[in-house]
């Protein structure tokens, strides 16, 4: 936590790149309040709800994120920012509503489909596939693998020139994340803060459209960290769309085009980061009514107490 | 003590067509369990199904030998699909209670009396081994070194053995292929492999049936090796048995299933011979008032489970398994 401060003290005020500003422009019409429309939504969602027993988990009456945007989802422990992103790609089924992804109606499809329509998420707690290698990992996330056809799997000739395309694709995004050294290894011999390297990796070999990151810094080291805000600033320059949860809020000042705050299963507010994180409602949300300190880095961390 | 003769024997067994049977099953739960992470506690229920439904066809209904192979690997693969159907989309352990019962369900019916024109209930059925049996070239008993079998026996075992080779060549193939690579994934966690667009529920229900039909060709060699079928060869312990061999050769390894198996039957043999002549005779090596011959022959049972119990404590990955994977098991 003290590193993080210290680290991240000397990056303020964030640098704007040319991408960064291009995709604020396109947002620059954007009112700002929760559920407010965007000129290119890749992601559509109306009225949906999820309900564990008594308790709503999620309650979002209208949602849209823009194309080819970094949006930040942020929110206190237990505001739902996990359930929703099982619920939009597929590994949860809501009560009600409906959603869409470039057009396609997503309703109850299942996960693999969603995933192969370019719309593709980690997970908050890691999955790594452990008594597989890192390079194994990364190979599995390739799509359209004629290997992968239980017909062709037998004849290795069907499918090797693909195999060593995937690989060297899989060694280039390891390099990036600074995994290649550790290509040979189980994933299970992983350090935590490796496991989320290695599941951000593997989403990205499978050339999604929509990379939706849950809590992707939690556990790395902060050198790291800035040079993975840049990776994630790249993926952007490639093309692709950005949602991703997170609790550190320099990060999310630092590469967020887009904010949007849920709490208690609602989305509260949407905007830049600087306009949403000086809004009162958010300030309250975090920290509780009565506080009057603008929000900062790390508190919000330490707060379930309006989980 | 003979132990020339206590080896001899168990060598003869280890090697044998009992071997082969347990060797077979276990490929088939290599893949399920050892590569997939299915848990198909009815493995019984796929060699039951193939054994009779080649039985039947030559001994009741008097049809060809082949076609009874035909229908009983069609028959697994209809066995496959009516477990993996409904408990696929479901958690791991609904498998293994479906399987279970159903291994049971088949015994019971293959052995029920309202079917005994069919199946022969529990006396089972013979006869239907003719036109195996004239494909023998062997006419006298046949041995490798110290060890000899009846021309039948040996027969059945180079037959056995080369389908077990093949067996392992197909596992072999696809383990090492993007097929295997995204079983093994869905072994280690499936939601992790569905976030990456696969579909998991197809994969296992091809692994479900790969594995229903490895089972199946365990349960021809079972009736080819007795010459004869009746429902206590598919009881339950068969499938805890194939368990142990597997487990004892190492899973998810491709000729784990092949050494276990031998090492299986070599072992139990062993003891099996020896207690046996430990306790009879004028004089036994162990005296009556210690144990009788009727006891002696269950003290295979306890050292076979004492041996389990050892292995899973000191070499839990088996005999071919690899350290390394179990050190990183954090589960
Ligand atoms: N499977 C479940 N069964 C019952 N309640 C659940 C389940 N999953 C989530 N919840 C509840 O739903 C609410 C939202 O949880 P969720 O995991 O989406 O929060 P989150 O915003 O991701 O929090 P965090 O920042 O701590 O990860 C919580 O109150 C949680 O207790
Ligand atoms: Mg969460």
């Amino acid at each position: 936590m003290v590193a993080d401060r210290i680290e991240t003290r000397d990056v303020d005020p964030p640098l704007r790149d040319d991408q960064s500003e291009a995709a604020r422009a396109s947002l620059s019409g954007v009112p700002h309040e929760p559920g407010a429309p965007k000129p290119d939504p890749i992601v559509v969602a109306d009225n949906i709800v999820r309900k564990f027993g008594g308790l709503t988990a999620v309650d979002v009456e209208h949602l849209e994120i823009q194309r080819n945007v970094i949006t930040a989802l942020i929110g206190p422990n237990g505001a739902g920012k996990t359930t929703f992103f099982n619920l939009l790609t597929g590994f949860d089924k809501p009560d009600e509503g409906r959603w869409s992804f470039e057009g396609h109606n997503l309703n109850g499809m299942s996960a693999y489909r969603v995933a192969r329509l370019g719309m593709v998420r980690t997970f908050q707690l890691t999955k790594v596939l452990s008594r597989l290698s890192v390079m194994e990992n990364m190979r599995l996330g390739a799509t359209g693998q004629s290997g992968e056809n239980l017909w062709q799997a037998m004849f290795a000739p069907f499918w090797r020139s693909q195999e060593k395309a995937n690989s060297s694709r899989a060694v280039a995004l390891l390099e990036r994340f600074s995994l290649e050294p550790k290509k040979d290894d189980f994933a299970g011999s992983l350090s935590g803060g490796q496991r989320k390297l290695l599941e951000m990796a593997r989403a990205l070999m499978v050339e999604p459209a929509l990379v939706m990151l849950d809590e992707p810094m939690a556990g790395v080291n902060p050198a790291l960290k800035q040079s993975l805000l840049g990776h994630v600033k790249s993926l952007r320059e490639d093309g692709m769309t950005v949602l991703f949860v997170e609790h550190d809020m320099d990060m999310v000042r630092d590469i967020s085009d887009w904010v949007i705050v849920m709490a208690q299963g609602r989305i509260i507010a949407e905007g830049p980061p600087e306009a949403v994180m000086s809004d009162p409602k958010v300030i309250d949300a975090y920290l509780g009514a009565h506080h009057d300190a603008e929000l900062d880095l790390d508190e919000s961390q330490s707060g379930d107490r309006n989980g | 003590m003979e132990w020339g003769g206590i080896l001899e024997g168990a060598l003869q067994q280890g090697l044998g067509p009992a071997a082969i049977v347990y060797c077979l099953a276990a490929i088939g739960l290599n893949v399920h369990f050892g590569y997939t992470g299915l848990l198909n506690f009815g493995q019984a229920g796929f060699m039951a199904v193939a054994g009779y439904a080649l039985a039947s066809i030559v001994a009741t209904w008097g049809l060809s030998f082949w076609l009874g192979l035909v229908v009983g690997l069609a028959l697994s693969v209809v066995l496959a699909l009516l477990l993996g159907v409904p408990t696929l989309r479901l958690r791991a352990d609904y498998l293994a209670i479906v399987t279970i019962a159903a291994a049971e369900i088949i015994r019971q019916t293959v052995g029920s009396v309202s079917l005994l024109e069919y199946f022969g209930g529990q006396d089972g059925l013979q006869q239907f081994v003719d036109t195996f049996a004239g494909l023998n070239p062997f006419t006298t008993p046949m041995g490798l070194g110290p060890v000899s079998w009846r021309p039948y026996d040996f027969f059945l075992l180079c037959v056995g053995w080369t389908v077990v080779a093949l067996c392992c060549l197909i596992v072999y193939l696809l383990m090492r292929s993007p097929w295997g690579r995204v079983l093994k994934g869905i072994r280690e966690d499936e939601d992790a492999v569905r976030s990456l667009g696969k579909n998991v529920y197809a994969y296992k229900m091809q692994s479900l049936i790969i594995g229903g039909l490895f089972g199946a060709l365990a349960g021809f060699m079972t009736a080819l090796q007795h010459a004869a079928i009746n429902p206590s060869f598919f009881a339950t312990d068969t499938t805890f048995f194939a368990y142990t061999v597997l487990l004892l050769g190492g899973a998810a390894r491709v000729l784990g299933p092949v050494v276990g198996a031998i090492t299986f039957w070599f072992l139990i043999n062993v003891l099996d011979l020896f207690f046996d002549q430990a306790t009879v005779g004028p004089n036994p090596l162990i005296s009556a008032s210690i144990m009788t011959h009727q006891q002696a022959s269950l003290m295979r049972l306890i050292f076979l489970g004492l041996a389990l119990m050892l292995l899973m404590i000191f070499r839990p990955q088996g005999i071919f398994g690899d350290r390394r994977e179990l050190a990183i098991d954090g589960r």
